[in-house]
């Protein structure tokens, strides 16, 4: 019993970043809650419109905590009762679900209002780094936005650092896979979701018109601090 | 695709696929027999006095206004699911297939074909979404909802138990496809060998009913089943009318839209093409045996003054 408590509180296989507040059930089982977000539902308008971001975050956000919590209360019920077939069958629903919270938690830093530099481009290191690995941040967000138009189905587009290669990349998930899931060297910078809930109440089925627009507020504060970190 | 993607050339098949003659096999020159009793020809066919007409895949429109299944399913989401997105599918497949081997093939064929064992090749997305919007605005209509009756009901009861029980099973299929992709009701009546994928239920027995999911564009055909109800949840489906709240879309489509009648004839089909798949299989076991009975006969006489072991 102390040895799974031990695994599950030790969380070096998810993500190291501060994803929401921690609660402590009675077990001793470490769930998740739905962070706040930074800015008021309407501070992203009219890029992103209010309706979406409430929604977004109220209800899809909070689906993923609710729904990862549950598996992962499942999964310690199965691991305290030696029920390997369980283990893993809860597998793709802790991906699901543990993945839309990682994802989304990154997501809402990823963005800011204008007035609080949203939309304002990279300078110092991650700036450099954008200029040579893709050539200007123009020919970035031309990528970014080709491989987010062309992504079928639901998924994300990142800009990551390759920590071991010291590189950017750019690259694309499906689903809820968190940039891991492509690389374990990987360190998501700027998410883009392209989940049709992300945009289609606002933008309906033009996707490029959102891709397009959203780079006005994406917050590059968040992501050089992210790079410059990794890079040191 | 963005305008900016490869173009595939199409032009020699062995460049794409395993080399092996183009052979659909009779399972689906008979699901074309019985689709074209029922649909019209979606490509049309060149005329041999012009010159060469590309052929179109056609927008073909639901068989009830766009309005007609207010207040369950807006004007709005049809508007948007039909007259951008389906229509999007069909423009974009007859762009990508123009002046290749797949320009004038008949929709389910090029489905099979770029599905390529589940490596798939660009066109599958359009083909395919194509192909599930028809069979989607097909699977309702106008005050629909109701219960499945006749041989449908029976089949359910056998397979399922109940009514309630196949209901279960398809709203948890619906409601946990992660991400995009469909829910269905299919005839499984194959082989279990599925020369183009995996099968994805090789244990079951054959010639019952099955509800499967599938992800983006996937369909039952690739798998060989005969889809008999579809039910669309990448969000766009109903993310106007619902919001985030896919169960009770699910629910209303149960309740108010399915077209339990178009279920039935599609079943009739199924049944149909299972039957003669069967005598077909039959009749090519009888000359299998025939061949086989014969080259014994050969054998034995060419073998009677040897002194040498049998060849084989």
């Amino acid at each position: 019993m102390a040895l799974s408590l031990c695994n599950l509180v030790s969380r070096n296989s998810l993500a190291p970043l501060p994803i929401g507040r921690l609660l402590l059930s009675t077990r001793g089982l470490q769930t998740f809650s739905l962070p706040d977000l930074p800015y008021d539902y309407g501070a992203l308008e009219p890029t992103i419109s209010g309706e979406i971001m409430m929604l977004h975050h109220q209800k899809h956000h909070q689906t993923y905590v609710t729904n990862y919590n549950k598996a992962l209360e499942q999964l310690d019920d199965a691991m305290n009762r030696g029920d390997p077939s369980t283990v893993v069958k809860l597998q793709s629903a802790l991906k699901f679900n543990g993945g839309g919270h990682i994802n989304h938690s990154i997501f809402w830093k990823n963005l800011a209002p204008v007035n609080e530099g949203g939309g304002e481009p990279p300078r110092g290191s991650l700036g450099w780094a954008i200029d040579t690995d893709f050539g200007s941040l123009e020919s970035l967000k031309q990528k970014m936005n080709a491989e987010g138009a062309a992504l079928q189905g639901s998924g994300w587009v990142w800009l990551g650092v390759d920590k071991e290669l010291k590189r950017l990349v750019v690259e694309t998930t499906a689903n809820q896979d968190p940039l891991v899931t492509k690389g374990p060297s990987l360190v998501p910078l700027i998410g883009l979701d392209v989940w049709e809930h992300a945009y289609y109440l606002q933008y309906k089925n033009v996707k490029p018109d959102y891709l397009n627009n959203i780079w006005k507020v994406i917050n590059w504060k968040y992501a050089s601090n992210v790079y410059e970190k990794e890079s040191a | 695709m963005a305008a900016g993607s490869t173009a595939i050339n199409f032009s020699t098949p062995c460049a794409l696929f395993p080399c092996q003659p183009l052979s659909l096999g009779f399972s689906r020159s008979s699901f074309h027999r019985h689709q074209a009793a029922k649909n019209q020809r979606r490509s049309t066919r060149r005329a041999a006095s012009t010159p060469a007409i590309t052929a179109k895949l056609e927008l073909k429109p639901p068989p009830y206004p766009l309005n007609a299944l207010e207040p369950h399913m807006s004007q709005e989401t049809l508007s948007y699911h039909w007259g951008k997105h389906h229509r999007g599918y069909v423009e974009n497949l007859n762009k990508q297939i123009t002046g290749t081997e797949l320009d004038g093939m008949l929709l389910e064929d090029i489905i099979f074909l770029t599905y390529n064992r589940g490596d798939i090749l660009p066109p599958f997305n359009n083909a395919a979404q194509i192909w599930n919007h028809e069979f989607f605005w097909e699977s309702m209509k106008p005050d629909g909802g109701g219960k499945p009756t006749g041989d449908l009901l029976e089949l359910i009861k056998r397979d399922f138990g109940s009514i309630d029980t196949f209901m279960e099973e398809f709203r948890a299929a619906a409601s946990t496809q992660f991400g995009s992709g469909w829910a269905w009701l299919a005839y499984k009546a194959n082989r279990l060998d599925v020369g183009n994928a995996v099968n994805p239920s090789p244990a079951d027995e054959d010639k019952k009913l099955v509800v499967v999911k599938s992800p983006n564009a996937v369909n039952p055909l690739v798998w060989d089943y005969y889809p008999l109800l579809v039910i669309d949840v990448w969000e766009h489906a109903y993310i106007l009318d619902f919001e985030a709240r896919r169960a009770d879309y699910i629910s209303i489509f149960m309740e108010k839209l399915v077209s339990w009648e178009a279920v039935g004839s599609r079943l009739e089909m199924a049944k149909a093409q299972a039957a003669e798949r069967e005598s077909e299989e039959r009749r090519r076991q009888e000359e299998e045996e025939k061949n086989a009975g014969d080259a014994e006969a050969v054998e034995m006489y060419l073998d009677s003054n040897s002194d040498e072991p049998e060849a084989d």
